[in-house]
């Protein structure tokens, strides 16, 4: 595992890549590799790309790509596809729109499948960016799943949040709910020439004014702009405004570093990050241990019984496992 | 070994356009529960091989039925060596005349699959002869 890191290091695109791959299907030991890694990174900008699905975010990630090599930046991208909930098998097409990259070697794009997490995300994200961080990528653009209206967990990963919208998105309702159109540092509205566009406009419009007012989505005095991206179909239209964009991930990336709020986003995805090994730490074993036994199926065949109930099980199991926690609810020995 | 997923790319190198057959094993990879990178159509074999890197898959599959395989598929398998990926395996599949598979097992690839070839016996072909490695 010390060799993969080291490799990684070094800037090794297959061994990233193998590394990538080894915390998605979690292999043991992984994550002394990762110990390595997690201290020499942490300099790169995480870009967020969120949306509904079929609202564009491939195809301007492809762009944002392009805008950033006129930059001299280099590029990581995890592009994160669905899981099959019935095969456990997942089609990753999200790359087939950034294909125009594949040869150059400031752009590595790697693909995700969710398998099975919810939140727009796969589990392997967090650890997924701080491989593409010991790569030394300048910009690393995480494009979620295709999500609804509660798949927020990007919040936790990027520092900057793009949230990609297109017309035909529903009322006004729809717009000022709770979830995915909380979380933006900046709007996109997208395929900006079809019908409903400048309605949609002037809905995010009022949010953002809202928002501006009550100060819940600005704390620190961030205007959210909304970016009108034209159809792919006018090329030259296109990327002018995802130019546009580009510029806006700058200044919000200015932004956030001169008022402090870096800090406070690296603070959040910190102890997301904790949050995710203790669970991991805890639970995991745990889990191994009863499925391993054959206790887990034991249980199970209890509650299909109805001999108990699962907050029994799982409190006997508790207590069993977690001995310093209850002896400190105990007042201890 | 834990939970390793089979991961294939399933490409058209060339210019050649037609892509259901393509898009149908990639469903039907997708329902074997692997996973699968579809990148379609129009793509150099420099292309393939530096997404097959990146992607970290076991499997390249190509498509091709135009007539071009002879050079395409080879190309695909020499350029994956040259990077010190020969591991990965390169099967192909498309209208390839019986007379070609020699020259083509002999640049590398380990499978050709013809019309006619079903789906199961694809996917059983894949998860006898792959094992992902760590």
């Amino acid at each position: 595992m010390k060799e993969l890191s080291r490799k990684v290091l070094a800037g090794d695109i297959r061994a990233a890549s193998r590394l990538i791959r080894n915390l998605e299907d979690q292999i043991p030991d992984t994550q002394l590799a990762m110990r390595e890694l997690f201290t020499a990174a942490g300099s790169s900008h995480v870009i967020g790309i969120t949306g509904a699905p079929g609202a564009g975010k491939s195809t301007l990630t492809d762009e944002l790509i392009a805008a950033y090599r006129k930059r001299n930046k280099t590029i990581g991208v995890l592009a994160v596809d669905p899981t099959s909930p019935f095969s456990g098998g997942a089609i990753l097409g999200d790359r087939i729109r950034m294909l125009r990259h594949s040869e150059d070697k400031g752009v590595f794009v790697r693909s995700l499948a969710t398998k099975g997490s919810l939140g727009g995300l796969s589990k392997a994200v967090g650890e997924g960016i701080h491989v593409m961080e010991a790569l030394k990528k300048d910009k690393i653009v995480v494009e979620t799943c295709g999500v609804g209206q509660q798949e927020v967990d990007i919040i936790n990963h990027a520092h900057t949040v793009v949230v990609v919208l297109v017309p035909g998105m529903g009322d006004e309702i729809q717009a000022i709910k709770a979830g995915l159109m909380e979380i933006a540092d900046i709007f996109v509205i997208n395929k900006a020439d079809r019908d409903g566009a400048g309605k949609l406009y002037q809905e995010v419009l009022n949010i953002v004014a809202m928002a501006k007012k009550s100060g819940e989505s600005s704390p620190t005095g961030w205007t959210i702009p909304i970016v009108k991206v034209e159809s792919v179909l006018q090329p030259h239209a296109f990327a002018e405004s995802v130019e546009v964009l580009g510029n806006k991930i700058e200044e919000h990336y200015q932004y956030l570093i001169k008022s402090k709020a870096l800090v406070a986003r690296k603070r959040r995805k910190a102890k997301a990050e904790l949050n995710e090994a203790l669970w991991a730490a805890l639970f995991q074993p745990i889990v191994n241990k009863l499925n391993g036994d054959g206790e887990m199926e034991q249980m199970v065949d209890q509650l299909l019984n109805r001999e108990t109930d699962p907050y029994t099980l799982a409190e006997e199991v508790a207590r069993r496992y977690i001995k310093t926690v209850n002896n400190g609810k105990d007042g201890g020995k | 070994m834990p939970n390793r997923t089979i991961r294939i790319l399933i490409a058209k190198p060339g210019l050649d356009g037609h892509d259901r057959g393509a898009k149908v094993l990639a469903r039907c990879f997708r329902d074997a529960g692997f996973e699968v990178i579809y990148t379609g159509c129009h793509q150099s074999p420099e292309q393939v091989a530096a997404v097959a890197i990146q992607e970290d898959v076991d499997v390249v599959g190509l498509s091709c039925l135009s007539g071009a395989h002879k050079f395409l598929f080879p190309e695909v398998a020499k350029l994956l060596k040259e990077q010190g990926a020969e591991d990965i395996i390169v099967i192909g599949g498309g209208i390839i005349p019986e007379q070609d598979m020699p020259a083509l097992y002999e640049a590398g690839l380990k499978a050709i699959f013809t019309p006619g070839t079903t789906l199961e016996s694809i996917v059983e072909w894949i998860n006898t002869h792959v094992t992902p490695q760590v």
